[in-house]
């Protein structure tokens, strides 16, 4: 597996998309009348929020993927990848935080919808490393931890639907059907840092299946030489291939 | 299939009969639940979104006594290997428990609703009974089928009572919501309101979608 390969232009490819996104979010996009400069904030809260969200979901489809081919190359992928949305679903609520504070005046908004729910993925996918944990035999925790991925996969936009329902939303409809929603200049620049953060999350998802790849290789050639005297490898939540 | 569900679920249903070990168990904890309640609050009646709340995170925490027992026996005395060296659709075992698990609960709430409406409840429980009941049927199923399927999942970890309740609680937040939504207008203290039908909709599909992902996947977690 050459996970590596290509991995130098496209790293350069999204230091590149992540300069001009902030350049365009400081010196392009106008300010917004209401909130001012705070709003800024809502290039970065917003695109990783949905790479999250899509990463969430990815994730259950190598899932799926593993559970029909038995290939433990795609449950490192679902692992990676849900590993690496965790990441940034944290980066979403604390962003998403700090937003609710300076515009509508308090740390934390029970009335808003989007980060209730979001909350309650992440607190679903916080267990996913601990469920790993506990299952000692291999096989068996990529097994489950991929039953885990889909359910959770499935139960995403399920959320998103019944919290939802159950708040008058305040939150900004910003891409709303009716009466106007964005000015083009404010799109383009979302567009901008949506891709950017995309490619973001392509680019670590890379580097690390091309590093536990690496670690693997290491690993079984360090075996291959030592022999039976390598120590066994520490416990962990990881998948090993 | 039928024939090997209603063989386990007869299986199961007498086991809990002859060892009383989860109905009345969770019974208990649903009545404890309710003083404890009662001091925690301060209120003697609730009434409302309150008492729908209170009523639903009750019956939620008892469900997960049982969710956790529920494969217990099967781990403990070899009922896996019996069932996967007999010639059955794997999936029946899914249908069997969560079968077992929807009567259980349906047990449950058979005592612990009127013990709620007897300490607890300000309105009378007459005023919507048949409303309340569907709510609970559909909330039920939800319970049941991703109780069953968090259980067969934690059964085989090392820390099995400690998964259960942190991967339980999220997956079933919108059960709870919509299940305490839709209780809440029924047990108004001026008369019950009209029960609100997108709950119960929220409710049906989200039974569906699972129910449908339980059967799907269940099989990848009998395999070994």
């Amino acid at each position: 597996m050459t996970y590596g390969k290509g991995l130098r232009p496209l790293a350069a490819l999204t230091a590149l998309t992540l300069t001009a996104a902030f350049a365009l979010v400081f010196f392009f996009a106008p300010l917004d009348a209401d909130q001012g400069f705070v709003q800024k904030i809502f290039y970065v809260h917003v695109p990783i929020g949905i790479v999250a969200l899509v990463g969430f979901m990815a994730g259950g489809v190598f899932a799926i993927q593993h559970l029909r081919t038995r290939d433990p190359r795609h449950d490192l992928r679902s692992y990676v990848a849900i590993h690496i949305a965790i990441v940034l679903a944290l980066g979403t609520l604390v962003t998403g935080s700090i937003w609710a504070k300076a515009s509508w005046g308090s740390w934390w908004v029970w009335q808003e919808p989007m980060l209730v729910s979001f909350l309650i993925v992440f607190l679903l996918y916080a267990c996913y490393t601990p469920l790993r944990f506990s299952i000692e035999d291999k096989e068996r925790q990529a097994r489950y931890a991929s039953v885990f991925a889909i359910v959770a996969g499935a139960f995403v936009p399920l959320n998103f639907a019944a919290v939802r329902m159950a708040e008058a939303y305040i939150h900004p409809r910003t891409f709303a059907t009716t009466g106007g929603g964005i000015p083009g200049d404010m799109f383009l620049t979302f567009l901008v840092a949506l891709a950017g953060i995309g490619l973001l999350f392509v680019t670590l998802w890379k580097y690390e299946m091309a590093s536990k790849n690496a670690t693997f290789k290491l690993r079984a050639l360090r075996r291959t030489l030592a022999g039976d005297e390598l120590a066994p490898a520490r416990r962990s939540a990881a998948p090993t291939l | 299939m039928r024939r090997a569900v209603g063989a386990l679920l007869r299986k199961d249903l007498l086991v809990e009969l002859r060892t009383k070990e989860a109905v009345p168990a969770m019974a208990l904890f649903s009545i404890s639940t309710f003083v404890v309640f009662h001091f925690g609050l301060d209120r003697s009646s609730l009434d409302g979104s309150l008492a729908a709340g209170v009523l639903w995170v009750t019956l939620l925490f008892a469900a997960v006594l049982g969710i956790n027992r529920l494969f217990v026996a099967e781990v403990e005395q070899g009922g896996f290997d019996g069932f996967l060296l007999a010639p059955v659709d794997r999936t029946s075992l899914l249908v069997a428990k969560a079968l077992a698990l929807l009567a259980f609960l349906v047990l449950v709430q058979l005592i612990a609703i009127p013990a709620f409406a007897f300490l607890l409840l300000g309105p009378s429980l007459w005023q919507a009974l048949p409303e309340l009941l569907a709510v609970a049927a559909l909330a039920d199923v939800g319970l049941a089928v991703i109780g069953t399927l968090v259980s067969a999942i934690a059964i085989r970890t090392r820390a099995r009572d400690l998964i259960v309740p942190i991967l339980l609680l999220p997956l079933l937040i919108p059960v709870v919501l919509a299940a305490a939504q839709a209780t809440a207008p029924l047990l108004a203290l001026d008369g019950a309101g009209p029960l609100p039908g997108r709950w119960l909709a929220i409710l049906a599909i989200y039974d569906g979608v699972f129910g449908l992902l339980a059967y799907a996947i269940f099989d990848f977690l009998l395999e070994d």
